[in-house]
């Protein structure tokens, strides 16, 4: 098992192999979760920067689209009170005004020739129409001559003289830019940190499931006591990896409880079949008269009947323990099959001595299985008998709040403190010399019986002597 | 008397057939279930050994064709399957006794020859009596040379098993089964200090023992020669 466990790599922080097999990275789930996390942001933040860009953008143009408005009302109302003179007039004076409010004014002839206005000419390639136009002039700023975007309205007077008022736009689009830009970049970033976010996200995820892999195939391996780490989060792998812990402690404890069976039933079942063999050996060079030949196998089969026996015993128990099958349960009046047994036993207690108390309180009852009961019972008086050689014995019977309660208690040497949970193992035997006979799974057995009705069972000093108190869950009276 | 054994291991089947043979019965051995259904269709037989897994056609499976076809030949279902509900699914199926392997052939030979007189028994009568010894079973009472003894409730069905099958070894398992429905076997003695408790009550002051301990096996209620 020690080389098995040299040969798993050491647990890695980080699963590395999946960077270096990227196929293998987009296959896991993580990954995907991440991957589509990704594209629902990107998604509704592309729309959410596109409706900012378009909702500014749409502003200015409004704005500008305002003012003109208000501009050519006013000259309208001019030349409604002063006819074209006048107009011309105000379009003089007003082109003459602060060039920092990029508004534009031209007057032409019918013919497009410029009468007056603070554009040079008619704009090129500017159809003659009235309503909104867009088009290019040539500003002078800062001592060189530039072509700007420019927005207006052209309005053809009675008589086809046009009037075109506009405005010089290019800080409108500088700041359409601006804007444009500025969203760009916030996206670009917020894309970005989207995507470390999601690959650190999915590799944090993955890095939990690989240690709970990793674990497993250490388990597999043969290593029964390697856990997953907890990181002491509490959160939904936290509480996977707590009970998986708690399932491998489960199998661990299941595992060394049958490995340590079969160890000591391969070990107590050696001991008799080497004295079997030797009796049989014996024999065989021995005196070959019948009466001793006979002697001999009638040893055998005594040597071969307790090892039968000590299998019948671990059969027993492990059908008590293993609880399978189909239930046999049935209400038991506990006192009747305590009186029952006591019965059975009262002529050999008689007969080495004891004085058999019987204590039974009437309609005690339980769910539970006669035979197996009785067979716990039948244990318990015969260890009793056995160890305590005289003296009182007594069997009681009596309900305690919800349980019921079956006692059988003695006044022999009883057992030490330190033995109390050693003694229900199998095969432990007290004794060190193992005169008296027995096998060591009367305990056992009377334990699995309780485990198997859902109770417990406990040795108490009865000073002195032993006193072993089985409870059951009782039924209603 | 013929005895039919389905069994399909063939160590357990001669092992069977040579013991039952040297016990004075005749012996025909059958190896699956299919053909001891067959042989066992004659109806020719007194008793049937029968192992429970069989190749062909499981053993219990083979008895209930066998009664379902009206053959009331007593059988002994033979299991390595000891659990009590084993045992009651065996005794449904139709078996009449059921023995755990491994077990002693005295065990064997003793339930069936209690197989054998059930299957021959007489009128039911309401006293047994062997030799002096009479029990009367309606008013549940003992008497020996005309002698009544006091028995306890237990005792009086001990001695009614033993009576019932006087001439004839019991063995300790058969009384446990029989007298106190026990299917497992006690570390200590106990049968063997009820039976001599009753001994002492039925065969003490008179003379000629009629309850004997059979070595190896078990006892034997029987008249005296």
């Amino acid at each position: 098992m020690v080389a098995e466990k040299l040969l798993l790599p050491a647990p890695w922080p980080w699963p590395w192999h999946f960077v270096a097999q990227p196929r293998r990275l987009v296959r896991t789930h993580a990954f995907r979760l991440a991957a589509l996390y990704f594209l629902v942001f990107a998604a509704s933040m592309l729309s959410v920067l596109f409706f900012v860009y378009w909702t500014s953008a749409n502003f200015v143009e409004r704005q500008t689209e305002a003012t003109l408005d208000a501009e050519i009302t006013g000259l309208a109302e001019q030349y409604a009170q002063r006819g074209l003179s006048g107009l011309v007039q105000i379009v003089a004076a007003r082109s003459a005004g602060d060039p920092g409010d990029a508004m534009l004014y031209l007057v032409t002839d019918p013919e497009g020739r410029p009468l007056v206005g603070n554009i040079a000419g008619w704009p090129l390639g500017v159809p003659v129409r009235s309503g909104w136009l867009s088009f290019t002039v040539e500003a002078r700023v800062h001592g060189h001559v530039a072509a700007h975007p420019a927005r207006g309205s052209l309005i053809i007077i009675p008589g086809g003289y046009r009037l075109l008022v506009g405005r010089d736009i290019s800080d409108a689009a500088a700041f359409r830019n601006r804007v444009k830009l500025t969203l760009l970049w916030s996206g670009l970033v917020a894309l970005g940190v989207g995507l470390l976010g999601g690959a650190a996200m999915s590799r944090n995820l993955l890095r939990r499931v690989e240690l709970v892999n990793r674990t497993s195939e250490t388990v597999m391996a043969g290593n029964l006591s390697d856990r997953v780490p907890l990181d002491g989060t509490s959160d939904e792998f936290d509480l996977l990896a707590a009970n998986l812990n708690r399932m491998l402690d489960q199998i661990e404890r299941l595992m060394t409880a049958m490995r340590e069976v079969t160890d000591d039933v391969a070990h107590d079942l050696k001991t008799p079949l080497a004295r079997l063999r030797a009796q049989l050996e014996l024999a065989l060079i021995g005196p070959a008269d019948a009466g001793a030949q006979n002697e001999a196998i009638r040893a055998a089969i005594d040597e071969a009947d307790r090892m039968l026996a000590t299998f019948n015993a671990l059969l027993r128990i492990a059908e008590a323990e293993a609880g399978g099958g189909p239930d046999r349960s049935e209400t038991l009046d506990l006192g009747e099959v305590a009186r029952a047994a006591a019965e059975f036993y009262e002529p050999v207690a008689e007969e080495k001595e004891f004085t058999l108390d019987l204590a039974i309180e009437p309609g005690v009852s339980i769910s539970g299985d006669r035979h197996l009961l009785a067979q716990a019972l039948a244990n318990l008086l015969d260890n009793a008998l056995k160890y305590a050689r005289a003296g009182e014995l007594e069997v009681r019977v009596c309900r305690s709040g919800e349980h019921a309660v079956l006692e059988v208690a003695d006044r022999g040497p009883g057992i030490p403190e330190a033995d109390r949970e050693a003694v229900f193992d199998r095969f432990v035997r007290l004794e060190p010399s193992r005169s008296t006979p027995g096998n060591g799974l009367g305990l056992s057995l009377v334990r699995a019986v309780a485990y198997r009705h859902h109770g417990t069972v406990t040795l108490v000093d009865n000073r002195p002597g032993l006193r072993v108190r089985l409870e059951f869950p009782a039924l209603a009276a | 008397m013929k005895l039919l054994v389905i069994e399909d291991d063939r160590e357990t089947a001669s092992y069977l057939a040579k013991g039952l043979g040297e016990s004075g019965y005749t012996v025909d051995c059958a190896g699956d279930g299919r053909e001891g259904l067959f042989m066992a269709s004659s109806g020719s037989y007194d008793a049937i050994v029968l192992d429970r897994m069989l190749p062909g056609m499981d053993g219990l499976a083979a008895l209930g064709a066998l009664r379902a076809a009206d053959i009331r030949t007593p059988a002994l279902i033979l299991s390595a399957l000891g659990s009590v509900d084993d045992r009651v699914k065996g005794l449904r199926a139709g078996g009449d006794d059921y023995l755990v392997k491994p077990f002693a052939f005295s065990e064997l030979l003793a339930r069936i020859e209690a197989l054998l007189r059930r299957g021959s028994a007489g009128p039911t009568t309401m006293t047994l009596r062997v030799a002096d010894l009479e029990l009367d079973l309606l008013t549940r009472t003992v008497k020996r040379c005309g002698k009544p003894i006091d028995v306890l409730p237990r005792e009086f069905r001990l001695l009614e098993y033993l009576m019932r099958n006087s001439g004839h070894v019991v063995t300790r398992t058969m009384l446990l089964e029989h007298v106190w429905d026990y299917h497992f076997d006690p570390q200590t003695n106990v049968v063997d200090v009820h039976v001599s408790r009753l001994r002492q009550k039925i065969d003490k002051n008179f003379g000629r023992p009629l309850l004997h301990t059979v070595r190896g096996a078990g006892y034997c209620l029987r008249a005296p020669d």
